[in-house]
């Protein structure tokens, strides 16, 4: 199975490659329209800053292609928030996938909350969807971020720290994963695989 | 709820892995990859590499390593040792680290600490801060805990927070090697006055110390290696423990 990972100018996404390798895809770093386009899957990774990263993929018209992409397709961290409407990180207009704002997190209490929130943390309130089956127990999943997508009616999955925030989006042939599934350990691989086998 | 981490500390020399007690001593405890690949599977959080013997044209080695663990684990790694510029840095992101440590560089020249954190994002640039008590008051240390720094802890930890660091590894070299706990005072002062995460490292002997240094201690992770590389606390067993004191744990 060909897998695009869409390359732009956001860190770490070697490990990305690693472990959809080791899931036995066949994953590819590219900015290039017609490779991404015809690739069976779709994986948008990132780690950054969100309006660099959306100058970015403008000046390459890599925004166009994954508007129009037909295939499942699936934004990771970074690629989470760009695929919403609106980020607050330097008021970023996004891709707008996803009819959802994301919000910086606000700790009422900077001793117990820091930001970012970094670290292991559940996922809780599962929607049935075909990403999700049979996930192992319990459901942890590597966090490192400081916005999060708002809770809203494509929210497929919820994370606590400070409140409830997105922890995955789904809309028509788009997924989305706030945490870093490729460094998720069991319950990380389990979603990569779900998505490849959609 | 946002788990506290345990963190398995791998020292590397010439590609083996290697634990100095009181960073003295050294002991051979076995292949990185291999040891990686076992924390991972034990349900250890992350893990630290530390390349202690790290020199320009041993560069290339460690980012060799860097790739074989990132290709072999799926839980997140530091690489750490000789890192003194955004170039060092560079390798080792592109060979697969997702963060990297430094610590005597920092002290030298602390903007370094901001020209990383600027290009590769606060979340991968974790400052490492070796610090001995003397006379009552903390001191930095550099070059293995060996040289003494007119810098105060609490000051300097402020200050790379400020910088831009993304979390704060703390080892008190009072405490490294002793195996009688962690420096918990010294470890909560520096977590409540700063909004970053402090991985707490130094002192570990037993489960109870790992107890003592998410409560008392409110370090956000704790750090370990010899204890762990020689079986003496099993991380499985250690986190059932941790589980069973109401700490909050990944399984």
């Amino acid at each position: 199975m060909k897998v695009a990972v869409i390359k732009y100018n956001a860190g770490n996404v070697q490990s990305v490659l690693y472990a959809l390798e080791r899931l036995g895809a066949d994953a590819e770093l590219t900015d290039d329209p017609e490779k991404i386009l015809s690739a069976d899957k779709i994986v948008f990774p990132g780690q950054g800053e969100a309006s660099s990263a959306m100058a970015y993929l403008k000046s390459r018209g890599l925004d166009q292609i994954i508007r129009e992409i037909k295939q499942p397709f699936l934004g990771v961290c970074l690629g989470l928030q760009l695929l919403c409407e609106h980020s607050e990180e330097n008021d970023t207009d996004c891709l707008g996938i996803f009819p959802v704002k994301v919000k910086r997190f606000i700790p009422e209490n900077s001793q117990e909350f820091k930001v970012p929130h970094i670290g292991w943390n559940e996922i809780e309130n599962l929607a049935e969807n075909p990403l999700l089956r049979d996930l192992p127990d319990p459901k942890f999943l590597y966090y490192v971020h400081s916005y999060y997508a708002e809770l809203s009616e494509v929210t497929i999955a919820t994370t606590h720290y400070i409140h409830d925030f997105t922890a995955i989006l789904h809309r028509d042939n788009y997924w989305a994963i706030q945490a870093h599934p490729e460094k998720s350990s069991t319950v990380g691989e389990k979603l990569l695989s779900n998505f490849l086998s959609i | 709820m946002l788990t506290k981490r345990i963190i398995p500390c791998l020292d590397i020399k010439d590609g083996r892995t290697v634990k100095g007690v009181n960073f003295v001593q050294l002991r051979d405890a076995g292949d990185p990859v291999e040891l990686a690949k076992i924390y991972s599977d034990e349900g250890a959080d992350e893990l630290v590499f530390l390349d202690i013997t790290a020199t320009v044209d041993k560069r290339k080695t460690l980012a060799e390593l860097v790739t074989n663990v990132a290709k072999a684990i799926n839980i997140p790694f530091t690489v750490g040792g000789g890192i003194s510029t955004v170039e060092d840095v560079k390798v080792l992101l592109a060979a697969g680290a997702d963060k990297i440590s430094i610590n005597s560089s920092a002290v030298k020249n602390p903007g370094v600490i901001d020209e990383m954190a600027k290009e590769f994002g606060s979340q991968c640039v974790v400052v490492a801060i070796d610090t001995r008590n003397m006379d009552g008051i903390d001191f930095v240390h550099t070059h293995g805990g060996r040289k003494p720094t007119l810098l105060k802890t609490q000051a300097w930890a402020k200050e790379v927070a400020d910088r831009g660091a993304g979390e704060i590894l703390l080892t008190s070299m009072d405490h490294d090697g002793t195996k009688s706990g962690f420096a918990n005072e010294l470890t909560a002062e520096i977590s409540s006055a700063l909004s970053i995460p402090v991985i707490a490292s130094g002192g570990a002997g037993s489960m109870p110390h790992f107890k003592d240094v998410f409560t008392f201690g409110k370090a956000d992770a704790a750090l370990a290696a010899s204890i762990f590389h020689f079986k003496e606390i099993p991380i499985p067993e250690l986190k059932e423990y941790l589980i069973g004191e109401g700490i909050s744990i990944r399984k």
